[in-house]
Formats: structure tokens, sequence, C-alpha cells
């Protein structure tokens, strides 16, 4: 056990830092300072930065374009990009259905989707929950029916982050109406350029426009587009979300928040004195911080964990559940932090706060995942 | 950065949890809390021989050239055996004292006889009037030619009756918030003037209050800086927190896993209670607070080890003591909880993990303190309290 960092990783973090400084445009930077939505061409713009490096795909195999990091590195790499500004890692392509296309997925599917993700001319979206399936993801009722080389796919899926942005979506769609629940079901890979795909956007409760109904109607799908084989969707979809998870706590990113509630703690005065200086709201900022510092190491055990040969496990339930409470725990501190302000929505802390209860909502509620952790972990 | 233990490391875990499965069931427990000094000499000697007591100090004092993470993996096993031997008190807040404070051949030799078993030591910081700022030193030592006299009263000092020589906080200059003028001396048991009030603690250890009254000792027994004692304490605390912290990961994580046994075999309403979804939402953040408890002591470990400016230090094992804390806390109430009645029950073991998790908790700073001390050495400059004064001066 050797818990410092070696020489060369820190070597490897100031590397990663001077990319960011040499790389990030202001423009974007400025707007991630603010806290402004970004647009598309801003994450297209950075994601080909990345590329150019070699720096988009940490985690594929280096045939693919990755990079062959260590654990220790790949978590430096994610704490520098938050701590520097940079924009979140869009996860759909890259972490979500690369990672299948690459265990799963044909030769011809590797050789036409991986390039396309790696050049930003794909941008994925994720068709997995329905209007009756939530937790119970299982329960879905899209169905994808064989026509000779095609599957007719018909159904709603619901909750789609930036699918406007999007011009592919992974589905699972239910090929065999008479299987039991998680059986009959297929991962299937759409372009939503095919006729009978639309777009609906929903308006969260922050007025936020980030997520979409995608309704199939009658949609023909080629056969090659399926992943796997038919009615193994199931599993690949469970082997998607392990991974889904440990992205979505969000470690490198709440510290980066932290430093943005710090910011508007100390551009928030009474009696003369900042917001930050009284000793209560410091110590709510302490303990979140210092939340955030365990989470941070448990994070990086796991990953340690998972290279040493196993693939993220049930743990990554546990560090989803802590991360997703650590974002809001920060949502709720920056609303508490602007008092008036938050009532003027050009000041985004309230609303920051009302969109950041989707985080334990998404990717498997937290209850989902304690329910997860139960069963899987400690055998109950 | 390598998060497995190596060969030898594994063999130190193994061999402590052997040690526990063979001397400490519950009625080999009760025996030795029940004995005169409330630890086992034969184990003290068993520890020494097997070379625990030094294995986190230099080769050149009589150690084995280890590191915090040797005293983590053991105190993490001593927590889960629920072990009575004060090995925090003596190896780790003692031996810290020496092997940074030294300044004297005498002082050299103490630290062997200590690695070797001969002698005991203890840390006497903590006052009436201090509740948990070791800055805060009433406790008064006054220069009489090549003597210091002190007077004054130390509270919860672990072991005191059984210990040979104790580590004491003195202030020998300034009033009582000064960072400068606190100086660090050892001082014998038997010294005339120091008198003891002895009592068992709640969690079945023991402890005393010691008096000071024109106790003589001389200056040569004075660690480091006679009058800029400050950082050493600092340095002596953090040894301390850092071991605390693993002790109570390895208590929780045997009430963790007592308790899941538990709810898997009771039954009620004709199923195993570890059925119910409450129940088991209740032991998942169990599971999460071992974790994340484990995970900032591996961060302060790593603090302790490293050649980290005190001040990084200091915070960075204040945020373990306040995490550490803190999920001790949820883990413990939960453990009872969950098994109802039989967790209330004496003869129950899982109530005296318990009851030292909750002592843990307390011991060198609580979860405000460490939080006000993390903060305060957070802020650049400008800070008021104790501590981030004396970091100031630390630094000076």
């Amino acid at each position: 056990m050797d818990l410092s960092f070696s020489p060369r990783e820190l070597a490897f973090r100031e590397e990663v830092r001077d990319f960011i400084r040499a790389e990030l445009p202001a423009e974007v930077a400025a707007k991630m300072q603010a806290g402004t939505e970004l647009s598309k061409a801003d994450y297209v713009a950075w994601q080909r930065k990345l590329n150019a490096r070699g720096w988009l795909a940490p985690n594929w195999p280096v045939q693919y374009g990755g990079t062959a990091w260590s654990v220790v590195e790949k978590h430096i790499f994610d704490e520098e990009m938050a701590l520097g500004g940079a924009p979140r890692q869009i996860p759909f392509g890259v972490s979500m259905v690369a990672p299948v296309i690459i265990e799963f997925g044909s030769e011809e599917q590797k050789q036409r989707y991986l390039p396309r993700i790696l050049s930003s001319e794909d941008w994925w979206c994720q068709g997995y929950s329905e209007p009756e399936a939530g937790s119970d993801l299982a329960s879905l009722k899209t169905r994808a029916d064989r026509d000779g080389d095609h599957y007719v796919i018909n159904g709603q899926k619901t909750w789609i982050t930036l699918a406007q942005f999007a011009n592919m979506i992974f589905v699972l769609a239910r090929t065999d109406q008479a299987a039991k629940k998680q059986e009959g079901i297929s991962f299937i890979l759409v372009d939503m350029t095919t006729p009978g795909v639309s777009v609906r956007p929903i308006v969260t409760i922050d007025g936020g426009k980030e997520i979409n109904e995608v309704i199939f109607e009658n949609v023909r799908v080629p056969v090659e587009n399926r992943v796997g084989n038919e009615g193994e969707g199931w599993t690949y979809a469970k082997f998607l979300l392990e991974h889904e998870r440990n992205g979505t706590a969000g470690v490198a990113g709440s510290f980066q928040l932290l430093e943005r509630l710090r910011a508007i703690a100390r551009a928030q005065r009474s009696n003369g004195a900042t917001v930050l200086d009284d000793e209560r709201f410091a110590e709510r900022v302490a303990a979140v911080e210092i939340e955030l510092t365990a989470l941070s190491y448990a994070q990086l055990r796991s990953l340690a964990a998972e290279s040493a040969g196993k693939r993220p496990g049930p743990e990554s339930s546990f560090i989803k559940i802590t991360g997703t409470e650590i974002q809001q725990a920060i949502a709720t501190l920056m609303m508490e932090a602007s008092a008036h302000d938050a009532l003027d929505p050009a000041e985004h802390s309230a609303l920051w706060y009302f969109n950041m209860r989707k985080t334990s909502i998404y990717a498997g509620s937290n209850e989902i995942q304690r329910n997860i952790i139960a069963k899987r972990i400690l055998g109950l | 950065m390598d998060f497995a233990l190596s060969t030898d490391q594994t063999l130190i875990r193994d061999s402590v949890d052997r040690f526990v499965a063979d001397n400490y069931s519950q009625v080999q427990r009760a025996a030795i809390v029940a004995s005169a000094d409330g630890f086992s000499r034969a184990h003290w000697e068993k520890f020494a021989s097997l070379g625990w007591l030094g294995i986190a100090f230099p080769e050149d004092r009589g150690g084995f050239g280890g590191s915090p993470v040797e005293t983590m993996i053991l105190a993490e096993a001593f927590g889960r055996g629920l072990v009575l031997e004060p090995f925090v008190p003596s190896v780790v807040l003692g031996g810290t004292a020496l092997a940074y404070g030294a300044s004297a051949q005498a002082h050299h030799d103490l630290l062997e006889a200590m690695i070797g078993g001969e002698k005991l030591l203890t840390f006497a910081w903590a006052e009436p009037g201090s509740r948990y700022d070791y800055g805060t030193v009433e406790t008064q030592a006054r220069s009489d030619g090549s003597d210091l006299l002190i007077e004054g009263t130390k509270l919860a000092v672990p072991f005191a009756a059984a210990a040979d020589t104790y580590v004491v906080t003195v202030r020998t200059s300034g009033e009582k918030h000064d960072p400068s003028g606190v100086s660090v001396v050892l001082v014998d048991r038997e010294t005339p003037g120091l008198s003891r009030r002895d009592y068992r603690t709640v969690d079945d250890r023991r402890a005393s209050t010691l008096e000071f009254r024109s106790v003589r000792v001389p200056k040569a027994n004075v660690l480091g800086e006679l009058g800029a004692g400050l950082p050493l304490v600092e340095r002596i605390i953090d040894a301390g927190l850092g071991a605390l912290a693993a002790e109570a990961v390895g208590n929780a994580s045997v009430l963790l896993r007592r308790t899941v046994e538990y709810l898997k075999t009771r039954k009620q309403f004709g199923v195993p209670i570890g059925t119910f979804q409450a129940l088991q939402h209740r032991a998942v953040d169990m599971l999460i607070q071992v974790e994340l408890a484990r995970s900032i002591t591996y961060y302060g470990t790593n603090a302790l080890a490293g050649d980290a400016a005190p001040a990084d230090r200091m915070r960075a094992l204040s945020a373990t003591k306040a995490q550490v804390a803190r999920s001790a806390r949820i883990v413990g109430e939960s453990a009872i909880q969950l098994h109802g009645g039989i967790g209330m029950s004496e003869e129950y073991a899982v109530g005296h993990y318990f009851k030292r998790l909750s002592m843990i908790e307390l011991e060198l700073g609580d979860v405000d303190f460490h939080l006000r001390r993390y903060v305060a050495l957070g802020k650049a400059g400008g800070a008021t309290a104790a501590s981030a004064a004396a970091h100031a001066v630390a630094h000076a």
C-alpha cells in the first residue's frame, strides 16, 4: 500500500493542467465560470481538442483510441478537467454506448461507430426509460418487430438528455413479446434521421430544456444495427448502467462546484462580513468538502479494484448515491448563500438547486441503488 | 498510489487477526477488563516480541522502519478485535512525542524501552478548561534552577495508572491560549506531588485525572524546544487522530458485519427481518459510512506519511476525524437500532463495540471541533481560532 502520488503521476497532473490552460477556449471557460448552458458547438469544439490530443476516450482499449492510463491517471485527468473548468464529458457516446459496442458489438459496428464518436460526427443519446418503465426498466413496452432484414420500432422513450443535439440513439426494445420480462429485450442502434423518429422537449422545473421524449412510429432499422444477440439486451443494459453510475457521481465536478459555491458566498455580504466568514455556514461547506474528499478516495479505491480485473460492480451504486447527495448538498448551499438573489433567474443558484433534484432520480434512483447494494453486497 | 496491501502488510494484518481470534473472545476480554491494569501485560509483551510496538519507528531507534500505513493496519485490526491494550496512548501518542521531540540520549533510550515493551507511556493534555483545544494549556511549569515545578490538572489521561512515564503539555510562559509558551515534558508516574484519581471508562478502558502539586522534574525532561512545543503537540495529536480513525474503521466494519448477519437470521412476522426494505436501506447507509470512513482514513494516513506542510497535515487529519466521527455515529446508532432489544444487552458484543466507537468520536476532538479547525486552517491568514494561530506559529 502506497497512498501518495508518484512523481510520474504528479508530472502527469501538470501535463493535463497545461493542456487545459492552452486549449480551453476563453468563451467556453467564461460560460463554465458563470454556470451558463453550453451550446452543442461548445461541447463539440472541446471534444475535438481532446480528440486531437488523443484524450477523448481514455477508458477505451488502446486499439480503438484509448489512452492506457492507470486508474490513478484517469482520476487525475477527471479531477483536473473539473478544476480547470473544462466542459463535462457528454457520456452517452464515449462512456455508455461505446463500451457496449466494444464488449458486445460486431466488428462492423466497432469500425463504423467508434471513429464517429471520436470525431464528434455522431452525438448519441440514451433510449432507456419509458412513461411506464422508470425504476422498473425491464417492464418497457417499446417493440421492435422483425420484418425481413429490418426491425420496425414502435414506442415512446422519455427523459432523454440532450436528444435535441443527437443524431443517434441506442434503444432498448422488446423483440420477443412472449418472453419473460428481462428476456426478449434487444439493444438496437438507431439513426435518428430515420423516418418516424420524432423528438419533443420536456421543460423541467428549472425552465431547462435538456430532456426530451423520443417517439418511434414504424421506424425501420436494419437488423445489423442490433448489438449482440437478440433477446440479450438486458445484459448489455446492465453492463452499461454499471459504467454509468461511476460517472454520475460527478466527484471531480463537485470539487469545481465547491469553488463556485465559495465565489457566491464570498460575494454575499452582511454587516461587512461575507457569508463565507459566517462560521456556521463555513462549517457546513467544510462538512460537504470533507465528505467529497472521502468519496474521491472511495472512487479511487473502487477504480483500483476494477483495474485489478473486475468490472465495475455494485460498489458503483454506493459511489452514485453519495456523489449525487453531495451534488445536491452543494446546490442547496449555493441557493442559501445567494439569499434574495436566488429569486432572480439570472442568478442561477435556485434553478440549479431545482435542476439537481434529478441526480438522485436518474441512472437508477438512489433507492434502487440501495436495493442493489442490499441484495448484491450485503446479501439481504 | 497503490491501495493493495503488500505481502508484509498482509502478514501484519493476518497476525493481529489471528491474535484476536485466539485471545479476544468475549469471555477472555471480560477477564482482561476486570483485571488490575485493565489490559494484559502478557499480551503487551507479545505485541513487543512480534514487533508491533516498533513497527512505524525508524530502525536506528529500535523500530522497524515502517510508516503510518503500518500503524493504520495495526490500529484497524485492534479496532476489529476491540483490543484493550494501550496501543494508541503508548505507541502512537507517546511514541510520536519521543520520535519527533527527543533531544537527549535518555529520550531515545525511553523510546527504545517503549518499543521493547519495558516502558509504557501515555499522553496528558486535556484540562478542565481546554475541552478539545490542545493549545489551551493552564498547567503551569515554573522554572526553578535546572528544574521545572509543575502545577495543574490533566483530565482523561488514558491508562495513567499503568503507564511508567507521562508526556505532559505544560505552560512555561504566556497566557492560557498563547500558542507560544507551551512545552512538552516527561513526568514519571511516581514523581512526588503527582496524584491520580483512576477510573474505568464507560467503554471499559482505564483513565485518570492527574493532579500536579509542585511536581519537580529536570528541564532535561523537556521534549523538543522549551516554550515552543505546540508544533510537537500538533504532530502527536495528528498521529493519534490517524490511528483512532483506523481503529474506528475496524470497529465499524465489525458492527456492519454483525448487523447484516443479524438481519439475515432474526425472524419476525415469519421472515428474516433483513427482507424489510426499511431495514435494508438503513444497513446500506451503514455500509456507505464505513466506506467513507475507510476512504478518508487513507487520505489522513497519507498526509501523516508524507512531508506535507504542518497546516496541510493538520487540515487533512481534522477532515479525517470529522468524517470518521460522523460516520461512526451513524454506524453505531444504526447497529443498535437494527439489533433491537438485544443491542441494548450488556451480554451482547455489539453494545461494547458501540460504546468504544462512541468514545472514539470524542477522543482528541469531536466533529464540531475538527470542522472548526479545518475551516480555520483553510483560511488564508486572519484566522481567529487558536489552532490556526498555532499553525501560524508553527510556520513562523
